[in-house]
């Protein structure tokens, strides 16, 4: 039997369409439809079952049969994202009516997009554009499929939408509100965020190049430092609120805070990193201080800069949000998921998070890309 | 003893005590020593004899605590301070974010030489370590041995007429070894420097050396000082001569009347 | 050098340092309050006088160090522990929500982390994500959450448990995940050797060998927990914790309060890190580790 090869989960994929199958229909408005035949019940579905078992089942086969795994990977990709479009479109004006096997079938398909994600996984491409094409598509097809479910669960149970919305619901409330969205991010990010940020690491690093100079602070700062990365630094919002008023001072006041202590404390750990041996190797050619941090500590020191870099662009982002829910004029990211969470409009929060954290991945994003152009020689940037 | 040119380096009664958890070790005891111009000096001995130690006091890298010890006439710290001599250690100690002739440009950006001075110091001193085509390359594009010429290239781009070498080549393969031994004995003959070269490899220290200075530990001390007698043209193969393997022997001598291998 | 003259004089210098310059910023910027309230009195105080008022009005800018302790104290040691003002009370709230949350979260980051580890699908589709995932502001979601919950009524310790759960299992599954990966090939090839199956290699190489990472993380995640405790505490307008307390000084520009409220939150983060920080030292001693 070389020429099949059963899989657990198309397997049991084929199993749950059998059973649903059996079931009979995937919502009541199909039942009653197929009760009362002659009645003009509006449901425009009668066919769709029917073809969602099929596509479910020709994938599932068909990946029982020895191929080549792109190939089977390819008609589990087409049969799962078909059949996952048929349920959703096939529920859409029927929500909160979906049956047993509507959940089984969503079940079966979800089952062979991992057995597909599972192929690819299991790939290993000798060129390098497949494999970064890989690395991109398979979290993608998890990524998809985590929305698929939301979609497919939310609409199907009828989950009430001020609990969760469905992702579609939130798509269509970004595109929506587009401009109050706008106006969020330059309120939040372009005054908040990037003033604070840019403000609280040069600080950080003057007063570490600071304590580089003065032993003395240096042993001081560094404890203290430290321990100050641990604490609930956010709750001095309400003081800055009211220092610098509800305007976006006060939230950048909020982000230099945050982020001061992490750049102090990388940058002087960055700025011991450098080898004993280059070090000497400054000291025979009799180079000063300012010579010697220059040309050897701070390029030593930049891959701790750059974390540090790195974990203030998420906590600029969390204290300039969190300190808006302690007050603000109208306008603003944190300002909006507070207000629309009373007022329950969930999909309003939830339009106000992605778009959050499409800004911080962005954020880290730029960050990061900047690292490797600046740190391209460290082993981790170049692949050693 | 035969006449030396004048002193380059010269060290009497030399000690140096370290501090320690465990108490003070004595790394560097009653050293007497003299260096001329022009010689090629190596400094053998097992580990902890402070060789090494030795040539940092040399460099200024450590302070003596006792004894005297002078470089072309002033202390240790001065000729730093004039830039009196290159030192290249055990690794090649590159800048992973400076390419080779960045590398190289580094001393001479230091002491602040003109653009077109750089160029024409980098481009002479990689031609002499023949590593001329690799300047655009960053160091970890290239292979152990390419990179310990570097910092050797960068060493020399000082123009100082000491050169003092940590086991430059104790981290490289036999067959490097050989060959980096051999260029670095037609470089010393064509620009005629002084070196110092720690090595714990007899044949290396026999091969190069004018001068051979067998040291021991504990104290760390000089327990004999070998004259070579090669001439000073010297192909690989010399080190199948009895007269080459004659003064290895003593080496070998020196090593262990110094060193008490009961412990 | 000994810790005492390397870090114990630097760093009780440098905190004298900030209680002074404390001081001199409460007087400087409680000031114009002072004065506007003298010029109304038709007071002209002496200097001396002056800078006294300034340290002692009961809704400052900036309160002096000495109020934030009084008020502490109080609040600390001689309300009853029931009280809604206590201090105690407030600081149990909050401790106790981030510890649930902590327990969740750190157990959540280990199942997925072994699961990453071993499966090379979710390494490869769930990793990405989760990496992606430190890069968002998270903390934003709080208050949905809270609402949310509350709105099928769910109330109380489990939402902002909720909140903590989701705040550390971040840092321990990519901790763990770090950790488990952690042993040398060398000792991989060791194992494969001894033809060792999949679990002995686990319980005998990855799982010691991912133990500080795990307590690394875990002091992350335990500093996230308290934050995500406090912040879940903003919305509904919270009745007790840590958070309702500073929200609370904010309304009523109890300045003192919120203070307070800061000092006692500091406290029960450095508390919990330290304790994690020690769990983590005795494990490492039980299994033998070196002195550090």
């Amino acid at each position: 039997m070389t020429w099949l090869k059963p899989s657990w989960q198309s397997v049991l994929a084929v199993l749950l369409c059998l059973v649903a199958f059996a079931l009979g229909a995937m919502s009541k408005p199909e039942v009653a439809a197929l009760a009362e035949p002659t009645a003009t019940v509006a449901y425009p579905y009668m066919g769709a079952k029917a073809l969602i078992i099929g596509l479910l089942l020709i994938a599932a086969l068909v990946s029982m049969v020895t191929l080549t795994p792109i190939v089977e990977a390819t008609v589990l990709f087409v049969g799962a994202h078909a059949a996952a479009w048929l349920l959703i479109k096939g529920i859409a004006g029927f929500e909160g009516t979906a049956l047993a096997p509507y959940f089984l079938l969503l079940a079966a398909a979800w089952l062979l997009a991992w057995r597909c994600v599972a192929l690819l996984s299991s790939l290993r491409p000798s060129e390098s554009v497949a494999r970064n094409a890989l690395r991109l598509i398979i979290p993608a097809i998890f990524g998809a499929w985590i929305l698929i479910i939301w979609e497919a669960v939310t609409r199907g149970a009828g989950i009430p939408f001020i609990l969760l919305p469905p992702p579609s619901a939130i798509g269509a409330r970004i595109a929506n509100s587009l401009p109050i969205l706008g106006s969020d991010v330059r309120q939040t990010i372009f005054k908040a965020v990037l003033i604070g940020y840019i403000a609280g690491n040069l600080a950080g690093f003057a007063v570490a190049i600071l304590a580089d100079r003065v032993p003395f602070l240096r042993r001081g700062l560094l404890p203290i430092g430290n321990m100050v990365s641990a604490l609930p630094i956010i709750g001095v919002a309400p003081i800055m609120v009211m220092w610098f008023g509800f305007d976006w001072p006060s939230k950048a006041a909020v982000v230099i805070i945050m982020t001061f202590f992490p750049m102090l404390v990388n940058t002087v750990a960055g700025l011991a990193a450098s080898g004993h041996m280059e070090r000497d190797l400054m000291r025979t050619y009799a180079s000063g201080y300012w010579p010697t941090l220059l040309k050897l500590r701070l390029p030593a020191a930049m891959p701790f800069i750059f974390n540090a870099l790195k974990i203030n662009s998420t906590l600029a982002l969390i204290g300039a949000i969190v300190a808006e829910f302690f007050g603000t004029p109208v306008v603003g990211m944190g300002f909006r998921i507070s207000t629309e969470v009373g007022r329950m409009n969930i999909d309003m929060v939830w339009a106000e998070i992605a778009v959050a954290a499409l800004a911080g991945s962005v954020f880290y994003g730029v960050v990061a890309l900047i690292e490797r152009a600046v740190t391209f020689w460290h082993p981790s940037v170049r692949g050693g | 003893m035969t006449e030396h040119p004048p002193a380059v380096v010269s060290a009497s009664k030399l000690g140096l005590t370290f501090q320690t958890n465990d108490g003070p070790v004595q790394a560097l005891s009653n050293v007497d020593l003299t260096i001329g111009k022009g010689e090629f000096v190596s400094f053998i001995g097992p580990s902890g004899c402070g060789k090494t130690t030795l040539l940092r006091v040399i460099a200024d890298l450590e302070k003596a605590t006792s004894g005297a010890i002078s470089v072309n006439g002033m202390t240790p710290e001065q000729a730093r301070e004039k830039r009196a001599y290159g030192y290249v250690f055990q690794a090649a100690a590159l800048f992973p974010w400076r390419t080779i002739e960045r590398n190289v440009a580094l001393p001479l950006e230091i002491i602040g030489l003109s653009q077109a001075e750089q160029a024409e110091r980098i481009k002479r001193t990689l031609e002499l370590v023949n590593l001329a085509g690799f300047e655009k390359k960053y160091p970890w594009q290239l292979s152990g041995g390419m990179q310990q010429r570097a910092s050797i290239a960068r060493a020399l781009a000082f123009d100082a007429d000491l050169l003092l070498m940590d086991e430059p080549f104790g981290a490289l393969d036999e067959i490097v070894r050989d060959h980096l031994n051999e260029q670095l004995l037609d470089l010393w003959d064509r620009t005629n420097k002084t070196i110092c070269f720690v090595t714990h490899s007899i044949p290396e220290a026999v091969y190069l050396s004018t001068r051979i200075v067998v040291m021991s530990p504990r104290p760390g001390r000089v327990t004999d000082i070998i004259e070579s007698t090669l001439p000073r043209k010297r192909p690989l193969d010399i080190r199948e001569t009895p007269e080459f393997l004659a003064i290895a022997a003593r080496v070998r001598d020196g090593l262990r009347a110094g060193h008490s291998y009961d412990d | 050098m000994d810790p005492f003259r390397s870090k114990i004089i630097p760093v009780t210098a440098i905190l004298a340092g900030v209680v002074v310059l404390w001081y001199v910023f409460a007087v400087i910027l409680n000031a114009p309050f002072q004065r506007d309230v003298d010029q109304r009195g038709n007071e002209t105080p002496g200097a001396v006088e002056f800078i006294g008022k300034t340290l002692s009005q009961p809704k400052p800018t900036l309160p002096a160090p000495h109020q934030v302790a009084v008020n502490f104290f109080e609040n600390t040691f001689l309300r009853s522990v029931t009280s809604s003002r206590s201090l105690v009370y407030n600081a149990w709230v909050t401790l106790s929500s981030t510890l649930l949350g902590f327990a969740f979260g750190t157990a959540l980051g280990i199942v997925i982390a072994v699961g990453i580890v071993h499966v090379a699908t979710l390494d490869r589709s769930l990793m990405p994500w989760i990496i992606a995932s430190q890069t968002i502001p998270i903390l934003a979601v709080a208050p949905m959450i809270i609402v949310v919950l509350a709105a099928i009524g769910i109330t109380g310790l489990i939402p902002k448990a909720l909140i903590s759960t989701y705040l550390s299992f971040f840092p321990v599954a990519v901790g763990m995940v770090k950790g488990l990966r952690s042993p040398e090939l060398m000792h991989l090839d060791l194992m494969h050797t001894y033809n060792a199956r999949a679990s002995q290699t686990f319980w005998k190489l990855r799982v010691p060998a991912s133990v500080p990472f795990l307590f690394t993380s875990m002091k992350v995640a335990v500093a996230a927990s308290l934050v995500g405790a406090i912040v879940g505490e903003l919305p509904t307008g919270a009745v007790a914790g840590i958070g309702a307390k500073l929200l609370a000084g904010a309304y009523y520009s109890q300045t003192i309060d919120i203070w307070s409220a800061l000092v006692a939150g500091s406290i029960v983060a450095a508390l919990l890190v330290m304790v994690v920080g020690i769990a983590g030292r005795l494990v490492d001693r039980a299994m033998g580790g070196r002195p550090a």
